[in-house]
């Protein structure tokens, strides 16, 4: 176990270097960074000092160490000056230099965008609205899933079983962002019931919530139904019922306490994609939460911004992968030896 | 000398009888036709025939052009509603595009992604695979665990990263999503490789004296194909909705092109006005990745029952 967990641990790790060297290529592949920070037809001289004060004038290697460790060993008395940077709007303004943390303290430096703010935190900010939005639509999709594929393993061939087969696969092969569209014309243009966009009350929720969840919620129904129909037929399940069990106590003690496995593991796999489709359905939606920051950071090239957004759900992700990892070796001790 | 025996030359006889006997099954009886008009499966080729066709006779299936902009038929609706004109069936974009032809033009940019991007991840990542299967010990596994690092990341997010960083295109798009669709390639073809390379046949092979090169080649690889042909249908359904979100969010294929991401991404601003914008390159992107995917199922149920589980 001692040496699952720390091979684990490693390949975590790996993952999270890969992931900062993808980043640092990013960074630094698409031109010079201290174009973008100062306004156009600055003084060359400018330029020099400011290429020389945040060590873009090194070769690459001591760059690619500064990427990740900050200016702790390095820095010498440059905090404090100030300097002029180009404001996305128009105009300029004033910029603190200060030394950089590097990606061990999740410092990728300043915003491009936000000027004179740290990128860290505003990626900070914005993640409790993300895990409400994907919170919201993992309840959503597990809640009905459970239901219609528990209501359609229970007649299996009827005609309600056909009607959630179909609806499952539509939920499943409509594209994420299309269906937001539908649903803000049915709902917010056409019966007017509930808000396109925005953010604050639960009304502002529903939408985004079923969006995002139109993916797990198709795959999910399938799922429960097919584990359902497997339990029913079990041995376990005749002998409760030929005992006398009443048939309601059968389908929520003996059926659907084991059937809920395979949807535990899919939980797992939905991680992955309602980060992915929450770059989407934010976008869409407008809400403030951290896939809509991405995208618009990708279109300021706020270049730190983007950064420290990658490594932070990189992070989350690579930790919450490790700790099912863990609990399936913990469960089922074969796993291990996989 | 041999002499005749009466009687004692069953083999060709009985070849000749059995042959009479299991006369060759008409077309429409053999097992690919008759598995694929079950259910909904002549739809699905039907439906896919027609967008290819469609992507491919553009210009002659429609006479105008998907970018000159028209300001005075502006935002009509379809051709069978009252402000409708009769040449724009499907009604216009906020510019006075006729959203039918953006449509057939824009089959042409989902098609060439869904294809392109498969092409070089299918490639990539079966070559990968083999090796990985093949060369078992370091490499292998040091390959796979790459493959995993590259699927333990959300999929859409490091497809916007490496946009923000190579810039949007068709070109970029296409390279990025095929580079980026190796791992899962890798893996399969990995698994494949290394239950084949234990069965008897192989093992006969190599007794016979075959070489490596022709071991693989001629009876490795084969075998392989069919799981790749399986998860190259699901891939490129599932490309053409990531080219179509990417494009939708502004990081894919150019504004100026027709596809159905950019129609949708105009259709988003207008949405109150103009539903026709958003409902039909929606439905034809849907229809499209729901006929590959099911068309998927059925290959996979055709080509080997066995593999139920990819």
């Amino acid at each position: 176990m001692t040496r699952y967990i720390l091979s684990r641990l490693a390949q975590s790790v790996f993952v999270i270097v890969g992931v900062l060297l993808v980043v640092f290529f990013i960074i630094n592949v698409t031109g010079d960074p201290v174009a973008m920070l100062m306004p156009p037809g600055a003084p060359q001289d400018a330029i020099a000092a400011i290429r020389q004060r945040y060590g873009l004038d090194k070769p690459w290697p001591v760059q690619l160490f500064r990427f990740f460790v900050g200016d702790a060993f390095t820095a010498s008395g440059q905090s404090g000056q100030t300097i002029e940077v180009l404001n996305v709007g128009a105009g300029t303004v004033q910029a603190k230099l200060r030394p950089l943390g590097g990606a061990i303290r999740g410092d990728f430096g300043d915003s491009l965008r936000f000027l004179g703010q740290p990128a860290m935190p505003i990626v900070l900010e914005r993640f409790p609205l993300t895990i409400q939005l994907m919170l919201a639509a993992a309840a959503y999709s597990t809640v009905l899933s459970l239901f219609l594929g528990t209501m359609s393993a229970m007649r299996p061939y009827s005609w309600i079983d056909q009607v959630v087969r179909t609806f499952a696969i539509l939920n499943q092969s409509i594209p994420n962002f299309w269906l937001g569209l539908v649903l803000i014309l049915v709902f917010a243009v056409y019966l007017g019931i509930l808000p396109a966009m925005g953010y604050g009350s639960w009304e502002n929720v529903v939408l985004p919530a079923v969006t995002l969840g139109a993916q797990s919620l198709g795959r999910n129904t399938r799922l429960v139904r097919s584990s359902v129909l497997e339990c029913l037929s079990q041995d376990y399940v005749r002998t409760a019922r030929a005992k006398g069990v009443p048939e309601r106590v059968v389908m929520v003690k003996h059926v659907l306490k084991n059937a809920m496995m395979p949807v535990v593991t899919a939980w797992a796999l939905d991680i992955a994609n309602l980060f992915g489709g929450a770059v989407i359905t934010e976008s869409i939606f407008g809400w403030p939460g951290m896939g809509r920051l991405i995208v618009e950071s990708v279109t300021f090239r706020d270049f730190p911004t983007v950064a420290s957004a990658v490594f932070f759900v990189t992070l989350v992700f690579v930790v919450l992968n490790l700790l099912v990892d863990l609990s399936y070796a913990w469960l089922d001790p074969r796993v291990k030896l996989a | 000398m041999s002499v005749p025996i009466p009687g004692a030359d069953p083999p060709l006889e009985l070849l000749h009888r059995t042959a009479a006997a299991t006369p060759r099954l008409p077309w429409y009886r053999q097992r690919l036709w008759r598995t694929l008009r079950r259910g909904s499966g002549l739809f699905n080729v039907g439906f896919l025939l027609l967008v290819t066709l469609a992507a491919v006779t553009a210009p002659r299936i429609t006479d105008r052009d998907p970018i000159l902009s028209d300001p005075v038929n502006r935002l009509r609706p379809p051709g069978w509603q009252a402000a409708g004109v009769p040449t724009s069936p499907l009604g216009t974009d906020q510019l006075g595009r006729d959203v039918y032809t953006r449509l057939v033009y824009g089959a042409r940019i989902s098609l060439v992604v869904g294809l392109g991007t498969v092409l070089i991840s299918a490639v990539l990542g079966s070559a990968v695979g083999l090796v990985a299967g093949y060369v078992e010990g370091r490499l292998g596994t040091g390959l796979m665990r790459l493959a995993d690092i590259q699927l333990a990341f959300p999929f859409l997010l490091l497809a916007v990263a490496v946009v923000a960083a190579v810039g949007a295109g068709l070109l970029n798009v296409i390279l990025i999503l095929g580079i980026a669709g190796w791992a899962t390639f890798a893996r399969v073809v990995r698994s494949q490789v290394l239950s084949i390379k234990q069965r008897e046949y192989v093992e006969a092979v190599r007794a016979i004296g075959a070489g490596q090169p022709t071991i693989v080649l001629r009876h490795v690889v084969p075998n392989v194909l069919t799981p790749v042909i399986v998860l190259a249908t699901a891939t490129v359904a599932n490309n053409i909705v990531v080219e179509a979100s990417l494009t939708f969010l502004g990081l894919g294929v150019q504004p100026t092109i027709p596809s159905w991401g950019s129609m949708l991404a105009d259709a988003r601003d207008y949405l109150a006005v103009a539903w026709w914008m958003g409902i039909f390159p929606g439905l034809a992107l849907m229809l499209t990745v729901l006929t590959i995917n099911l068309l998927g199922d059925w290959l996979r149920d055709y080509l080997d029952p066995t593999l139920r589980n990819i």
